[in-house]
């Protein structure tokens, strides 16, 4: 094996935060090589400093294909083949096909464009990824899983010897990821490195050959996938021996809180029923794509089924809009905390507060100061949230406390039945099991909770009953005591 | 390919310039049944020249709202050029390629404050032109006390008449300073903006500002780029009007911004910036310029102009946004 | 040392009026004060300067707020000049035809009524505002631009650009009277002011307007309606314009399809130096109001020391944008 990239000795400093320390990292010609980390561990530092976006601090080596550079900057690092391809994509997404493949066409001085030869490119790559589309197509009318082959293409266009891929599965479903795979082996054997950088890690072990795993900055080291498992891994990255265990309060057997009867919607889901009880967590997995998401927004009266019927305390509701959902007790999180669940930019105050305002206001319909940041008190002492001043900016905080935030938010609504959409995603490892700790609290309290997520061991280990959902329909409904990740793993793919 | 053929013309059915096309035909079609007037050559060039001042500027428009960008000092920038450049003319002497020449000038020169402003001290756009519209003309008046000029030079007075020819009975046409101008501006932007890599540039740079820094894109330069072409096209909309008009009134151009902005929203560009094409620009331009001329024509009085316009905006772009929506929420389900 | 001090006032403003944006306008306006009471002296700190400010203060004053509210979700109304206008002509034309004789409880009635009509149409206008941005998810800015021309364009086709004059003397005290030195058009855009400030910062409608301007879809998922926020909030703009036009109406003592039309753009200016954000989410009612004053103080001063009215313009553009541009000259990232 030959390699492309070695790199030693890689510092980087921002103020006085050690981003990277001492790190080196070698890539071979034709290798899947994983780069896991937590949050904040220096992967996208690292990245950046490969692509040329960062330098380096002086006295780390890099050298390419044997040649040594003591740095690199966006141009040298395109010119030695080192395509990246972001979590966002970084597509144009008003642009077709044809142009965000052949884009470094446009590029450098001025010209006029050639279309055809453009488009012959376009074609030309398009054809080895193995993606049909017609290439006039605008981007912003393609699929996530089909942006994500046009990215692909535009890195090969460019004629990229190593390929780095941040998150590149995260919103795909699992029939993609598995065109993925084959896709990244397909482009090993014609002699790309192909960097992959993930959070699930059981995809990491399947695609990958070796691993690197970094922790504060720091290389804890490089493994050959074949020699570790999850927990190792989840071992090395935290630095915590970290084991999945069945961590959920004894059933105390509560009365039916919400029973769904048939529900269905055109395209979405059907015939779905299912109860929820005071004190149980019920767990809900599936792929993406599967109906679960729909589903949920069914249940928070955010997308109307077309038939079926909801019941709360035995007696029928419609649901209308989210407002009557949450009237009548229903919250929900949403998987996608950075754009739908909090307001970013606006200060912590104000997103606590964002759902009880009605409930704040004194006389005359006015919310005084004081009620306000006693609410808000209260909630951050309630859940630990570490902040600094509640005036702040939510998105000041970290992944975890930011989700504290939304369970906050949605706590104060007193809910009798909470709909978590992976409430742990973009957290930590280290900050989930307080998220998990929140979620027995509110079952101890008597909340039916019901947990979305894709990853099994989450809901296996953290719910009294299973339910497992595919193409819109529910196939399994197991207490959590009677199955396994196994027999899970193979409902959901089934 | 004639598969391919089919697919483009099933693109073009569904964007909204198709759309535009269909109420502007079936305009001309019940205005030109309704009075003979409309559909004539005379009224067709008349058309064209007096509109040539507002479709210079939203050529100039359509670049910087493509961009992601959004400029509204544009008819200040074009009362400084005017004036400044008959000025010189007046005292100094000039011909057509001097006047032209001191008024892309000006206007370029323009153009390059306010992307400063926008990408030096990282200011919106909005902000700087809502600013520079008012620091200009502030200083345009302050100057030159707001006094008109009626003296041209008799060259520039005179304009530009090529290509007579006879029609009827004793009217001739042929081809003005305004509808050259304005035929020049729209050449050269298409070719800009499709036949061009800096106009590829522009686009994706609006689609995706990150992105394109990203992928190496010189963005400050593309911004300088946009605004100094605005500032371009403002210096050239600028002696187009004042030929037409016969003299310069600094006061009479700030006001019309909207009305530019009207006919490039019309045509279908975005706000947002990445969207918008030259032919819609050209369409958005004449549906306001049909309408207006359709309601004289009609013998309304011209005091209900606005007022169609305004109806036509709106309903408009309700329907635009109407059908997006529809499109979006069938899209949402598989 | 003189520039150590400033700082640390800078600071303590800074902590006492929470902004930054706010400590910025309050030394802008100490130090304009200090340049006019040295360039100008006594006349400037006259009854009769310090009246003739506070009465032309109002109109923009009152336009600027409605700026302001659709600013703050977002969005932008051009149409509250065009509104102003529109509102102010029907009650100049119920005013000089329905108005039965000089007193009495008629007189006194077909005033209040002319006032109520002129209100209606401005609500009227922001329904149609409104609906068509929250309901049918136009952008704003081409909503607005629509309602702004259909407005005029009503007004001129009624009118055929007239000007309607002449009215009562109590609708001419709205612009033109005192109370106790204090010009009531003053009163009327505190009386606009106060309320609006409150439901901005104290009612559960106004922390959701803040929220919209930020995030718009998240805001929805957290349970608000925010459709009818928008559309209650674009009918707050237009009524705001329906009170300038009685302010309007009764300085001139007369109305027209077109008058202050050049406030237009002034009134994106002062709302955003008063550090109101262009794209939504956040300012403040008092940050408006100072910059009003900043506006007025330069506005006044010039007169008094003869400078043309367009250099104001001018001076004016150029605070904005040094005020525009002093977050960011200290290193802070940009939006």
């Amino acid at each position: 094996m030959t390699t492309f990239l070695e790199m030693s000795g890689i510092s980087k400093r921002f103020g006085g935060v050690h981003a990277l320390r001492d790190v080196d990292l070698t890539l071979e010609v034709g290798e899947v090589h994983c780069l896991v980390g937590e949050n904040g561990s220096g992967k996208s530092t690292l990245i950046k400093i490969i692509s040329g976006v960062e330098a380096p601090e002086p006295g780390g080596r890099i050298v390419i294909s044997g040649k040594e550079y003591p740095k690199l900057s966006p141009v040298y690092s395109t010119h030695c083949g080192i395509q990246v391809i972001y979590q966002d994509l970084s597509l144009f997404s008003n642009l077709t096909v044809v142009e965000n493949i052949a884009m470094a066409h446009h590029l450098g001085g001025v010209h006029t464009v050639n279309w055809s030869s453009m488009r012959a490119i376009a074609m030309a790559t398009m054809a080895k990824v193995g993606i049909e589309v017609d290439p006039e197509t605008k981007v912003s009318e393609l699929s996530i899983a089909g942006r994500q082959l046009v990215a692909i293409c535009r890195a090969l266009a460019a004629d990229a010897k190593l390929l780095i891929m941040d998150e590149p599965t995260a919103s795909l479903t699992r029939h993609e990821v598995n065109t993925l795979i084959k896709l990244v082996s397909d482009l090993k054997r014609s002699g790309i490195c192909v960097v992959f950088v993930s959070h699930r890690l059981d995809e990491v072990l399947e695609i990958a050959e070796r691993v690197t795993v970094l922790r504060d900055g720091a290389k804890v080291g490089t493994f050959a996938a074949a020699a570790i498992d999850g927990s190792k891994l989840s071992h090395l990255m935290t630095g915590k021996a970290f084991e999945y265990q069945k961590q959920v309060p004894d059933l105390a057997v509560g009365a039916v809180v919400l029973e769904v009867q048939g529900l269905g919607r055109d395209g979405d889901y059907d015939d779905v029923s299912l109860q929820l009880r005071a004190g149980e967590v019920v767990g809900l997995t599936g792929l993406l794509g599967s109906g679960r998401t729909e589903l949920a927004l069914s249940l928070f009266g955010m997308n109307p089924p077309d038939r079926g019927t909801m019941a709360l305390d035995g007696h029928r509701v419609v649901l209308n809009t989210n407002a009557d959902a949450i009237r009548r007790g229903i919250a929900y999180v949403s998987e996608d905390r950075l754009t739908l669940g909090l307001i970013l930019d606006q200060s912590i105050t104000s997103n606590v507060t964002l759902t009880v305002l009605e409930r704040l206001a004194g006389a005359f319909g006015l919310i005084g100061t004081r009620a306000r940041q006693s609410h808000v008190a209260r909630w951050v002492a309630e859940l630990g949230i570490k902040v600094s001043d509640p005036n702040n900016p939510v998105k000041t905080l970290s992944g975890g406390n930011q989700q504290r935030i939304v369970l906050a938010k949605w706590m104060a609504t007193n809910p009798r039945v909470l709909i978590l959409d992976s409430p742990t995603v973009g957290v930590d490892i280290r900050a989930k099991d307080g998220i998990y700790e929140i979620i027995r609290r509110l079952a101890r309290e008597g909340v039916a909770v019901l947990m979305i997520s894709d990853e099994i061991p989450e809901v296996l280990y953290h719910s009294h009953r299973v339910l497992v959902m595919r193409e819109g329909r529910l196939t399994a409904d197991v207490m959590a005591a009677d199955t396994s990740e196994d027999a899970l793993r193979q409902a959901v793919n089934a | 390919m004639p598969k391919s053929r089919f697919a483009s013309f099933g693109r073009f059915r569904r964007s909204h310039e198709f759309w535009l096309l269909i109420v502007i035909l079936v305009l001309c079609a019940s205005l030109g049944a309704a009075n003979g007037q409309f559909l004539t050559m005379q009224n067709l060039f008349d058309l064209l020249t007096s509109y040539a001042f507002v479709g210079i500027l939203a050529l100039g428009l359509l670049v910087v709202l493509i961009a992601g960008g959004i400029d509204i000092s544009f008819t200040a920038t074009a009362s400084v050029a005017q004036y400044v450049t008959l000025t010189v003319a007046n005292a100094y002497g000039a011909n057509w390629v001097c006047v032209f020449a001191i008024a892309i000038g000006i206007g370029g020169t323009l153009g390059a404050l306010n992307a400063i402003f926008i990408q030096k001290l990282r200011i919106p756009s909005i902000i700087v032109s809502v600013a520079t519209l008012n620091i200009f003309y502030g200083l345009l008046i302050f100057f030159t006390g707001g006094k008109y000029i009626y003296s041209l030079p008799d060259w520039f007075a005179t304009g530009i008449f090529w290509f007579e020819f006879d029609w009827g009975k004793d009217t001739s046409y042929g081809v003005n300073l305004q509808i050259l101008a304005l035929g020049f501006s729209f050449l050269f932007t298409w070719l800009l903006l499709n036949r061009s890599n800096i106009g590829r540039q522009i686009y994706a740079m609006g689609g995706n500002t990150d992105a394109a820094q990203r992928l190496g894109f010189h963005v400050f330069g593309l911004n300088m780029l946009v605004y100094c072409y605005m500032g371009v096209m403002a210096g050239i909309a600028s002696l187009v009007q004042a030929q037409l008009a016969q003299s310069v009134a600094p006061t009479v151009l700030v006001g019309k911004e909207l009305d530019v902005v009207a006919a490039v929203v019309l045509g279908g560009a975005s706000l947002m910036g990445g969207v918008g094409t030259v032919l819609g620009t050209f369409l958005g331009l004449a549906l306001l310029a049909i309408l207006q001329n359709g309601i004289i024509l009609l013998g309304v009085s011209s005091y209900w102009s606005p007022f169609f316009v305004g109806l036509v905006i709106l309903i408009s772009v309700s329907a635009t946004a109407w059908s997006q929506r529809e499109r979006r929420t069938r899209s949402a389900r598989p | 040392m003189r520039n150590a001090s400033t700082l640390a006032l800078r600071g303590r403003l800074i902590r006492l009026a929470g902004s930054g944006t706010i400590a910025t306008l309050i030394l802008l306006l100490v130090a304009l004060w200090l340049v006019f009471a040295i360039t100008i002296g006594d006349r400037f700190f006259s009854v009769n300067t310090l009246q003739s400010m506070a009465f032309q203060m109002p109109e923009l004053g009152i336009l600027s707020l409605a700026m302001m509210l659709a600013l703050l979700s977002g969005g932008l109304n051009l149409s509250i000049i065009a509104t102003a206008n529109l509102s102010g002509l029907t009650i100049a034309f119920l005013l000089t035809h329905y108005i039965p004789g000089t007193q009495g409880i008629a007189w006194a009635g077909v005033q209040v009524l002319a006032i109520a009509a002129g209100f209606a149409v401005a609500a009227l206008v922001g329904l149609v505002n409104g609906f068509v941005i929250a309901y049918l998810g136009v952008s704003p800015i081409l909503a607005t631009l629509g309602t702004m021309t259909l407005c005029k364009g009503l007004a001129i086709g009624l009118t055929r650009g007239n000007v309607i004059s002449g009215f009562p003397e109590p609708i001419v005290f709205i612009g033109n009277g005192t109370v106790l030195g204090v010009p009531f058009a003053l009163i009327v855009l505190a009386l606009c002011a106060l309320p609006v400030a409150l439901m901005l910062n104290a009612t559960p409608f106004g922390a959701r307007v803040y929220m919209i301007g930020s995030n718009e879809k998240a805001t929805r998922y957290s349970g608000v309606d925010t459709r009818a926020v928008l559309l209650k909030l674009y009918v707050l703009s237009s009524l705001l314009a329906g009170v300038a036009a009685v302010v309007m109406l009764a300085r001139f003592n007369s109305a027209n399809a077109a008058y202050g039309e050049s406030y237009l753009l002034v009134t994106i200016l002062a709302a955003v130096l008063g550090g109101v954000d262009p794209f939504g989410g956040f300012g403040k009612v008092g940050g408006l109001l100072l910059a009003l004053i900043i506006l007025q103080v330069i506005s006044s001063a010039f007169n008094l020391l003869n400078l043309s009215q367009f250099l104001t313009l001018a001076i004016w553009g150029g605070i904005l944008i040094a005020v525009a541009a002093v977050p960011h000259l200290g290193g802070k990232a940009p939006r």
